[in-house]
């Protein structure tokens, strides 16, 4: 069954009926389980379950210092082209803004590796907007070559692919694919994607598995949080990761939790997602499946993200830059993706982590190997 | 009690704790769980370091009389595997490897028929090959015959502390193997390892319930104390059990 037909299954899951016969009871028992099943999950996604936050929490650090250890681990973005062609009403590269839209050469690529390198960052994780045009097979395959002469291990975040080109990537020395399905409610999906290829649901959806049948040892998947129903989202990106997690076991796979940032945001979400719950969808994830990787990105303030080193969160972007061309380039800086809310240095994030008795991992692959 | 010290390659071990380098807090507290725990082995995933970093570079953290065990941590296949050691012994890391070989991300299940095929290669170009397996008779013997130094069988999933959960089948490998056998993976408790020295294990290698301890420090020495006392435990028991089978005889007597 593909995960497109197990979201269908879902479709007329009565999911307000089933939060509201939540009891605390049921909450605990889900917490005492060695082994949670999908709809366990959604019980710790449930408001009554937001009354129980330090008991799951508990629960939740042991198991992530089991499966992880008192780690951190750290990478920086990438962003080598802003040009895009989708009108995605959330989002800062929407081809209707008029941004200066910008592409960086190899040399420029070069110029942005060496100013990240030089922080110390060993992971790396390379950008674009979508505009197969202007970024090619044949360009991005040059940036991959040009940032494994700086990193350790370098991952992509850039508009879906069909497997083989996923697999072009791959052996070109692509180590992971983040991909997110920015919202699963097909309907709504459409709404928020108004033009370009991003509006093939279906496409993107199947996205992660492609990337992981074309032997990506990591996928990343998320929802942006506040698009939709914020639970039933949630509900279904632990799924989709569950899915992937059970045919492609060679393939980890972690989960990022984006959200709308209000305050620095024109686009105003439906469905705002607040600290409190923003906790409690990290947490139930961790009991949901403990191996799971969890990133938390610079959209998150200082305060939230060391608050998060002991609630399961594994992997920090630090010392970031969202705008094409913003490591090396100060001068003539271009307006970002989104706007970062935690502005610290790598050294800064790294010494927030080790203060908070966690250490920093730098280098976790080496794709020399 | 008089014990033989344990050899591994051209190097003897009178500490049977086996340590690793994973999930500590702080680089810093790896010296400090070294020196409680009188551990003389420790294992480190070769893609973790980072020589070019003084910081960051985890080899600047083991005293010298230590032995470094590299390990493949990270390869999913033979041929990784054989790079990583490679690339291990050119860096300075001595001729020791453990062969982790997992193309399973879920239950961190090693691959025994690659970790078998990187056995083999590795032995034969003269290093001193520690494979990490699931504990399967027949595998354990091909290995040998491939020039393991060791096998390490684990007692449960890397990580999970639920102890040796793979008892019958670690006994099998411990009766009839002619190489030493280092348990590796899943002991959570030091009463796990002394359970494990006790059935006759050669050693155990032990890093997350270390690692993640609140105090490592302390639970390496907690551990230090239960490997020695499983293992006191064992040559004890191997003593009385002689003295067992010479009372037996005279029920047959009758028949001399």
């Amino acid at each position: 069954m593909s995960f497109y037909e197990i979201v269908q299954q879902y479709q007329d899951f009565p999911f307000e009926d089933f939060f509201a016969g939540i009891s605390a009871e049921e909450v605990h028992q889900v917490v005492a389980k060695d082994t949670l099943q999908p709809l366990d999950f959604l019980t710790l996604l449930s408001p009554e379950a937001a009354n129980h936050l330090e008991l799951i929490a508990e629960k939740a650090n042991r198991l992530t210092v089991q499966y992880f250890g008192r780690t951190i681990q750290l990478f920086a973005p990438l962003y080598i082209s802003n040009y895009c062609s989708n009108q995605c009403i959330y989002c800062g590269f929407n081809t209707s803004n008029s941004i200066k839209r910008r592409k960086l050469n190899l040399e420029e690529i070069d110029l942005e590796a060496r100013a990240i390198a030089e922080t110390g960052i060993q992971h790396l994780l390379m950008l674009t907007g979508e505009a197969k045009a202007v970024t090619p097979m044949e360009y991005l395959l040059e940036a991959v070559a040009c940032l494994k002469k700086h990193f350790a291990s370098v991952s992509i975040e850039i508009f879906p692919m069909d497997t083989d080109e996923y697999r072009q990537m791959q052996q070109a020395g692509v180590d992971g694919l983040t991909l997110f399905q920015e919202t699963y409610n097909e309907e709504l999906y459409k709404q928020v994607h108004l033009r370009g290829k991003k509006r093939d649901y279906r496409y993107r959806l199947d996205g992660p598995e492609r990337g992981a049948k074309a032997g990506m040892r990591m996928v990343n998947i998320g929802a942006l949080l506040g698009l939709g129903e914020k639970r039933s989202e949630f509900f279904f990106t632990g799924l989709h990761a569950d899915y992937l997690d059970r045919r492609y076991i060679d393939t980890e796979i972690s989960i990022s939790l984006p959200r709308f940032n209000p305050a620095d945001c024109e686009f105003q979400p439906d469905y705002p997602v607040d600290d409190r719950t923003f906790v409690q969808f990290l947490l139930a994830l961790r009991l949901f499946q403990p191996r799971f990787g969890v990133t938390v990105s610079t959209r998150e303030n200082a305060r939230m993200r060391d608050n998060l080193i002991q609630l399961g969160a594994t992997r920090f972007s630090a010392g970031v830059c969202t705008s094409v061309g913003g490591y090396s380039m100060e001068e003539d800086r271009d307006p970002p993706q989104f706007e970062i809310t935690d502005d610290r240095s790598v050294v800064q994030v790294a010494e927030a982590i080790s203060a908070h008795g966690y250490q920093t991992i730098y280098k976790d692959w080496d794709r020399g190997i | 009690m008089s014990d033989t010290a344990l050899t591994l390659g051209e190097k003897t071990f009178t500490n049977r704790l086996f340590t690793g380098t994973g999930k500590f807090a702080a680089n810093s507290q790896i010296p400090q769980m070294l020196a409680a725990s009188g551990s003389e082995m420790i294992t480190v995933a070769l893609r973790r370091i980072d020589l070019t970093s003084e910081t960051e570079n985890i080899l600047n953290f083991i005293p010298n009389t230590v032995t470094l065990l590299p390990n493949t941590s990270g390869a999913r296949t033979a041929e990784q595997a054989v790079r990583v050691a490679r690339i291990a012994r050119e860096a300075g890391c001595g001729n020791f490897i453990k062969i982790e070989v997992i193309t399973d991300s879920k239950y961190l299940m090693p691959d025994n028929y690659e970790t078998l095929k990187a056995t083999e290669i590795l032995a034969e170009e003269g290093f001193v090959v520690l494979p990490y397996v699931l504990p399967d008779l027949p595998l354990a013997k091909r290995l040998e015959s491939a020039g393991a130094a060791a096998i390490m069988p684990l007692g449960a999933p890397i990580g999970t502390n639920r102890g040796l959960e793979t008892k019958p089948l670690l006994a099998m490998l411990i009766e009839n193997c002619s190489v030493p056998v280092i348990v590796d993976a899943g002991i959570g408790l030091p009463s796990q390892a002394a359970a494990a020295m006790e059935m006759g294990a050669d050693a155990v290698l032990v890093n997350t319930a270390i690692a993640t301890a609140r105090d490592p420090e302390v639970m390496g020495q907690a551990f230090d104390l239960a490997v020695r006392a499983g293992r006191a435990a064992y040559l004890a028991e191997s003593a009385e059990t002689s003295l067992t089978a010479r009372a037996s005889s005279p029920l047959t007597g009758f028949l001399d």
